[in-house]
């Protein structure tokens, strides 16, 4: 076993994925506790797909991927944020927006495979491998995720109460709208980040399965918060070790993707935290889903 | 050369392919239209996005296993669809629509690496392709269009009315749970149709759009469906049109019209709402 660990950390490629992945587990965690109580999912998995978009037009424009990541998903926020004001109109406008931009996605992703000859490029973007990550972006990525992390950190006190009491808290004169819109905002860069290095597939499911346990599993979001992040780095840390290991598992020498053994293992987490006894974070007071 | 004949080229509407499509793609608006008319009532639009996403890892599947994509796209459906309703409570559904979307994303990672190199048919798949769709997919199309329109006509009045007044149905006997698996099963039909033509990342794009834009339209529910209808299909026709002339994924189309319709309806009710006032002014 330990022998295992060594050589898993001697790997230069899974030391960065290592590091990389707990940067964005920790910051996916923390702002998917939010994600669940809020009741904004759907918003949190959109902004994942929407990054493609940005990261085609970048790759086209000759920019670096992050900035198309953040600076669409950054947009699609505020669309979604703008356009889904009343409760009512939430779902269908983040639909819409998802539509459109998944559309303008898959518009530069065909420009794409038109200039170069291989279909590496589009298939990388849009499945993504936290193996592959180029280490220059580790530092970028830890700056946007303590970006994140310090907007929460703002927004604490008045996001906890508009969450959980949208009602009193509005009563009570809390500029609902103008947390609404800053929390989108760090919505969009950690969900930016995370799809950037692990692919808009894993970019969800490290946001919300995390969260969505923790919720269950404790008393106050402070607490969840907690409890998400470190499932959150239990889940990526495991999932790499399992992918590295999964090379050997046949004969063809051919690992087994790293995003599906985390899926998997935030699905378990998920089914764990519901069949067990509930204390819920949220209590019985927290927004409805809307989907 | 006239801007018709830039418009609708020889081929249009007589290649044999083209005829595929105008008939699959007209099958799969309208049908779209109708599922999509339940998912703007229910404000389910992440199940829309979600189910037909998630078949997608039917086709791997079915690609590497060696069989026919559309059976795969099927069976992924039709589990997605029961996933989500087995695990989702009334509060939380966006949660467990989320992660059993990340769970058949998981495994068609995983066939997609067992099978090797991406194959170009399940990447097909991800964005539509109107060429490659053949007679047999249409004629399951056309079977599946039969389904949804049965499925809709019953469903009609007991999905109407939990989708908008919850409490009374229940009170008068509709089994709110049953008709929850039922709408889901009729969103499976309908991604199952629509990922052939359309593309599994935007088949959501022809039941959200046509009907959200109908729904600010429409003064009644059925005038909102027959609407919904109308602009599915024009978004089709216009989209297979434009597709053809200058070779762009068909999928790009249909996003950008749908868009463009449910802009249209913001626009109306926005006028609607300052008319009112001023009427209120007066």
């Amino acid at each position: 076993m330990l022998a295992f660990i060594t050589e898993l950390l001697a790997a230069p490629a899974v030391g960065t994925a290592l590091l990389i992945g707990s940067l964005v587990a920790v910051t996916s965690g923390v702002v998917g506790v939010f994600v669940v109580v809020r009741g904004q999912s759907f918003a949190g998995h959109a902004l994942g797909d929407i990054g493609t978009t940005g990261a085609a037009a970048a790759y086209l424009g000759g920019v670096p991927a992050l900035y198309g990541f953040i600076g669409v998903g950054v947009l699609g926020g505020l669309a979604i944020e703008r356009l889904g004001e009343r409760a009512r109109e939430r779902d269908i406008a983040t639909g819409i927006v998802l539509s459109f931009l998944l559309g303008v996605g898959s518009l530069l992703l065909y420009f794409m495979t038109q200039r170069i000859s291989a279909t590496g490029g589009p298939v990388a973007i849009l499945f993504g491998s936290i193996f592959t990550v180029d280490p220059a972006v580790t530092l970028p990525v830890a700056l946007f995720s303590l970006l994140a992390l310090l907007l929460l950190g703002f927004l604490y006190r008045p996001l906890v109460f508009a969450s959980v009491h949208p009602q009193a808290a509005r009563a009570r004169g809390v500029p609902l709208q103008g947390v609404g819109i800053l929390f989108m905002l760090a919505l969009a860069i950690a969900v930016e980040e995370s799809a950037l290095v692990a692919g808009a597939l894993l970019s969800t499911a490290l946001l919300i399965g995390p969260a969505a346990a923790a919720v269950r599993w404790t008393r106050h979001i402070g607490q969840a918060a907690a409890v998400a992040a470190l499932l959150g780095l239990v889940t990526v840390w495991l999932g790499i070790a399992l992918a590295y290991q999964s090379y050997f598992w046949s004969g063809a020498h051919r690992g087994w993707p790293v995003s599906f053994f985390i899926v998997m293992l935030v699905l378990l987490e998920y089914l764990l935290a519901r069949i067990g006894p509930a204390k819920r974070a949220s209590r019985s007071d927290a927004p409805r889903e809307a989907a | 050369m006239g801007i018709l004949e830039t418009l609708f080229p020889p081929g249009l509407f007589s290649a044999s392919f083209m005829q595929n499509a105008w008939i699959a793609g007209t099958a799969v608006a309208v049908l779209s239209a109708c599922v999509g008319f339940f998912v703007v009532l229910r404000g389910a639009s992440f199940a829309a996005h979600a189910v037909p996403r998630a078949s997608f890892a039917g086709a791997a599947g079915a690609v590497l296993a060696g069989g026919d994509t559309l059976v795969g796209l099927a069976i992924f459906s039709v589990l997605s669809s029961l996933g989500i309703a087995a695990l989702s409570s009334r509060r939380d559904q966006g949660q467990t629509t989320a992660l059993v979307l990340m769970a058949a994303l998981g495994l068609g990672s995983l066939f997609l690496t067992l099978g090797g190199a991406y194959a170009p048919e399940v990447y097909a798949l991800l964005f539509g392709q109107i060429v490659g769709i053949s007679q047999g997919d249409v004629l399951g199309i056309l079977a599946l269009l039969l389904l949804t329109l049965l499925g809709t006509a019953l469903l009609y009045r007991p999905l109407l009315w939990t989708s908008v007044a919850p409490d009374v149905a229940e009170a008068r006997g509709v089994p709110r749970r049953r008709m929850e698996i039922l709408f889901l099963l009729l969103l499976a039909l309908a991604a199952t149709a629509a990922v052939p033509v359309v593309g599994a990342l935007l088949s959501f794009s022809l039941m959200v759009g046509p009907a959200a834009a109908a729904a600010y339209f429409g003064r009644s529910p059925g005038r909102s469906l027959a609407i919904a209808v109308l602009i599915g299909v024009f978004s089709i026709w216009f989209s297979l049109i434009f597709a053809y002339d200058t070779g762009l994924p068909v999928g790009f189309f249909v996003a950008a019209v749908t868009a463009v319709f449910y802009g249209l309806g913001r626009l109306w009710a926005w006028l609607w709402e300052i008319e009112r006032g001023l009427q209120r002014a007066a």
